[in-house]
C-alpha cells in the first residue's frame, strides 16, 4: 500500500512540472471530413481536464487518438515521454499504460467480472494469475462491487457495469486513464454512483481525461475545463474561471443551453 | 345501531386442510383435455390423426418385425416369407463387414479400423467438453497419427517421424517468433520440410520396424471411408474457416483479395466438380507416375469447400460483434492475435455455432458423394457391390434404411452435442 500513500500524498493538487500528453498540431479527417483542427494541448502529470461540447465537436475524437484508437493524419502525440507512431508495438506499449473507460462499458461479455479484470495484468503484462486476481479484487473493493466478482456482466446494472469497467482499467496500473462520456448511457441514479467512483480515483492522484456533460463533476474535480466545438479547442481555463466568467460567445451560448434548466 | 358491515365480521377458528386439486385439473389427462380433445375440430384432428399412425404403422411393423435376418440371398428371403410381408434384412448381417470397412479392406484386420473409430471418442472429448482435464489434450494431439498408423498400417516410423516433424517445427516456431511471427512460421515450416525429408530415408530402410500390413488407399471404403472422410474434413476446414474469416477482415490488401477470390471462386463451384477434379484432372498436372494418393486429393478438395462456407459463417459471427469489443480489447493492450484468441473469436464462434454445425452435418452427408468418382464408400458400396450382386438386387429399401440410420444417428449426436454447447456458453443473459 505503499504506491497508494504517494498517490494520496500526491493529491495535494500540486500539479507536477512532468508532462502526461503532449499534442502538438494535430489534425485528423474521417474522409474528406476535417474533425479535429490544429489541437494543441499539454496535460501535466496529475492533472484533471474535463472536456465539453455540442455533440459532433470532436471530443470522443481527441481522447481516442490518444490511445490510437483512431490515428491522426498530422502533427504529433506524445504520451508518458512515447511518440504515438504507426508501429504497433509502440502503440501496444501506450495503451497498456493508458486506460480507457467507454461510454458504452464495453465490458467482455463472455469473461467474469474478475477474468474481465485478470485478463490484461495476465496477458499483456504477464503477472502471475492468484497476483492479478489480488490486484483485480483490490480495484473491485474499490469500486464498491467486489461481491460480483463472480458473476457475468449481462447479470449487472449499468453502473456497477461502468464501475467494473473503471477496476478492469485500473488494473493495469494505468498512469493515464481517459474517460469517453462515461455516463451518458446510464439513468440518474447510476450516474450519481459512477461519478462518486471517478471523484475518488481523481482524489487519488491520477491523471484524467474525461469528456462528459456532467458539469457538477467538472466544478468538483476538474483543474480545467476544455470546450470544443467543430474540431477546435475554443476556450479553456479553471472550472470557476470557465462557468462564472466563459470569454468566447459560444461557450457562453453551449453553457447557458445545458445550465440553463 | 345496527350496521350493515355488523354481520359481515368474521374470524377464522380451523385451518383449511391443503387438499390436491381435482383430477381434470392435473396430469396427463388436463394434458389431454387442454391438448387433444380441446373442442370439436381438436378431437377430430386427434381421432384423424391416431388413424393415420395407425395405418401407416400397420404396414411398416409387419414388415419390420417379420423381417428375415438370417438368409444368404433374397431368393431364400422369397422362400421363407412365403408371400407374406417382410424385410429381407439378411441382406445386412450377410454383407455387414463390406457395409462397413469394403470389400477390399483385408479381412483379418478389421480390428484396426475398429480400434482407431474406438479411439476417436477419448481423443475428441477434451475438445468438445472443455471442463475435462487439459492433459487430456496429449490423446488428441497423438490421436491423428495413431489412427493413421492402424488404418493405413506400415512402419511406425513414418507417423512417429511426421509427429517429430510438426513438434520440431513448433519448436523452431515458439524460438523465432518473438523476434517476428514471419520469421517464426518460415523457420517452423523449413524445420518440419527438413524432418520429413530426412524422414522418409528412415522409413525407407525400416519400413519393417513395428509394421503393420499395409492397406493402400484405394482399398478403404464402406462407412469407414465416409467417417474418414468426414472426421478428417471438419477437423481441418474449421481452423482453415476461421484463418479464412479473419484473412477476409484483414487490413491487408493482398491477404484480404486472396482470402475473398478463394472464398468466392469455391462458394461458386459445386463439390462435385471439385471431385471430379480431384480425381481426373490433377493427374494431368502431376508428373507421370507420381502417386498422389487419392484418399489424400478427395481429402483437400472437401477440405477447402467446407473451409469458404466456415469462413462466411464466421465472418457473420465476428460482423455481429459491437465494434466496442475490438476497441475494448485493443485500449487494454491485447495485441492482434490475442485479442482475437482471448476476446473476438471466443464471441464470433458462439454466435457462428448453429451455422458452423450445419455446415459439418452437410459435409459429413456430403462424404457419400465420392461414390460418384467410383470411390465404394457406404453409398458406393451399396449401389455397386451389393445391390449389383445377383444375391442381393432387389433389396433397396433395406439398405437405404440401414445408411439413413447410420448417417442419422452421427449427425444427430453432432446436432445435440452443438444444442449442448449454446446452453453452456450462454453467458449474456438477457
Amino acid at each position: 500500500m505503499n504506491e497508494e500513500k504517494q498517490r494520496s500524498e500526491h493529491s495535494a493538487r500540486d500539479l507536477s512540472d512532468e508532462v502526461a500528453i503532449s499534442i502538438q498540431k494535430m489534425d485528423k479527417w474521417f474522409g474528406s471530413f476535417h474533425v479535429l483542427r490544429e489541437i494543441d494541448l499539454t496535460v501535466y502529470r496529475g492533472e484533471r481536464i474535463v472536456i465539453a461540447g455540442p455533440s459532433g465537436s470532436g471530443k470522443s475524437t481527441l481522447i481516442r487518438c490518444i490511445n490510437a484508437l483512431e490515428d491522426h493524419q498530422k502533427g504529433s502525440i506524445t504520451v508518458d515521454g512515447t511518440l504515438l507512431s504507426s508501429d504497433i508495438k509502440n502503440i501496444d506499449t501506450i495503451r497498456s499504460e493508458v486506460g480507457m473507460v467507454f461510454q458504452h462499458f464495453n465490458l467482455f461479455p463472455h469473461l467474469t467480472i474478475l477474468d474481465n479484470c485478470t485478463l490484461a495484468p495476465i496477458w499483456v503484462r504477464k503477472i502471475p494469475k492468484h497476483e492479478a486476481e489480488e490486484t483485480a479484487m483490490h480495484f473491485l473493493e474499490k469500486v464498491k462491487i467486489p461481491e460480483q466478482a463472480d458473476k457475468y456482466p449481462g447479470q449487472l446494472s449499468g453502473g456497477q457495469q461502468q464501475r467494473v469497467a473503471i477496476a478492469r482499467s485500473l488494473c493495469m496500473r494505468p498512469r493515464i486513464m481517459l474517460f469517453d462520456e462515461p455516463t451518458s448511457a446510464l439513468d440518474p441514479e447510476m450516474i450519481k454512483e459512477v461519478l462518486d467512483t471517478m471523484v475518488e480515483l481523481a482524489e487519488d492522484g491520477m491523471t484524467m481525461l474525461c469528456v462528459s456533460h456532467e458539469m457538477g463533476f467538472a466544478r468538483q474535480v476538474a483543474d480545467r475545463v476544455i470546450f470544443m466545438d467543430e474540431g477546435q479547442i475554443v476556450e479553456q481555463n479553471e472550472p470557476e474561471e470557465f462557468f462564472n466568467n466563459p470569454k468566447s460567445p459560444r461557450t457562453q451560448l453551449f453553457l447557458s443551453q445545458i445550465l440553463g434548466h | 345501531m345496527p350496521s350493515k358491515s355488523s354481520g359481515v365480521a368474521f374470524v377464522r377458528e380451523t385451518q383449511l386442510p391443503e387438499l390436491p386439486p381435482p383430477t381434470f385439473e392435473t396430469g396427463p389427462i388436463k394434458w389431454m383435455r387442454q391438448n387433444l380433445f380441446k373442442g370439436v375440430t381438436s378431437t377430430f384432428l386427434t381421432v384423424a390423426s391416431v388413424y393415420a399412425i395407425y395405418l401407416a404403422l400397420s404396414m411398416v411393423l409387419p414388415w419390420v418385425l417379420n423381417g428375415i435376418w438370417n438368409a444368404n440371398s433374397i431368393r431364400e428371403c422369397r422362400v421363407i416369407l412365403d408371400g407374406a410381408a417382410g424385410g429381407c434384412f439378411s441382406v445386412l448381417t450377410e454383407r455387414w463387414n463390406q457395409l462397413l470397412f469394403g470389400v477390399t479392406y483385408p479381412a483379418d484386420q478389421y480390428w484396426r479400423p475398429a480400434l482407431a473409430f474406438v479411439l476417436m471418442f477419448p481423443a475428441l472429448a477434451p475438445v468438445l467438453f472443455s471442463h475435462l482435464p487439459r492433459k487430456l489434450l496429449i490423446s488428441t494431439v497423438l490421436y491423428p497419427f495413431a489412427a493413421f498408423w492402424l488404418i493405413w498400417g506400415g512402419t511406425i516410423i513414418a507417423p512417429l517421424i511426421a509427429l517429430a516433424g510438426f513438434i520440431a517445427a513448433y519448436l523452431v516456431y515458439r524460438r523465432l517468433v518473438s523476434a517476428s511471427f514471419a520469421a517464426g512460421s518460415l523457420g517452423g515450416l523449413c524445420t518440419a520440410v527438413i524432418v520429413w525429408w530426412l524422414g522418409g530415408y528412415i522409413t525407407e530402410a525400416a519400413a519393417s520396424v513395428i509394421a503393420l500390413e499395409p492397406v493402400p488407399s484405394r482399398n478403404m471404403g464402406g462407412f469407414m471411408l465416409n467417417m474418414i472422410l468426414g472426421v478428417v474434413c471438419v477437423s481441418l476446414s474449421f481452423p482453415l474457416g476461421i484463418v479464412l474469416a479473419l484473412g477476409r477482415q484483414s487490413s491487408m490488401p493482398i491477404i484480404k483479395w486472396i482470402c475473398v477470390m478463394f472464398i468466392e471462386f469455391i462458394r461458386g463451384v459445386p463439390l462435385i466438380t471439385l471431385l471430379f477434379v480431384a480425381n481426373v484432372v490433377l493427374a494431368y498436372f502431376l508428373p507421370p507416375g507420381s502417386n498422389f494418393d487419392l484418399i489424400l486429393r478427395v481429402i483437400i478438395m472437401i477440405t477447402l469447400f467446407a473451409s469458404a462456407y466456415i469462413a462466411e459463417v464466421i465472418r457473420g459471427g465476428l460482423a455481429a460483434l459491437p465494434r466496442g469489443q475490438y476497441e475494448a480489447a485493443d485500449s487494454v493492450g491485447l495485441d492482434y492475435s490475442q485479442a482475437m484468441r482471448l476476446i473476438i473469436l471466443p464471441q464470433a464462434l458462439k454466435i457462428s455455432i448453429p451455422g458452423i454445425v450445419n455446415i459439418a452435418v452437410s459435409l459429413f452427408k456430403d462424404t457419400t458423394l465420392v461414390s460418384v468418382i467410383s470411390m465404394f464408400d457406404l453409398v458406393g458400396m451399396i449401389r455397386g457391390p451389393i445391390l449389383a450382386s445377383t444375391d442381393w438386387n432387389g433389396v433397396y429399401w433395406e439398405l437405404w434404411l440401414f445408411a439413413s440410420l447410420l448417417f442419422f444417428t452421427v449427425c444427430y449426436g453432432i446436432s445435440q452435442y452443438s444444442q449442448w454447447l449454446e446452453r453452456q456458453l450462454a453467458t449474456d443473459h438477457r
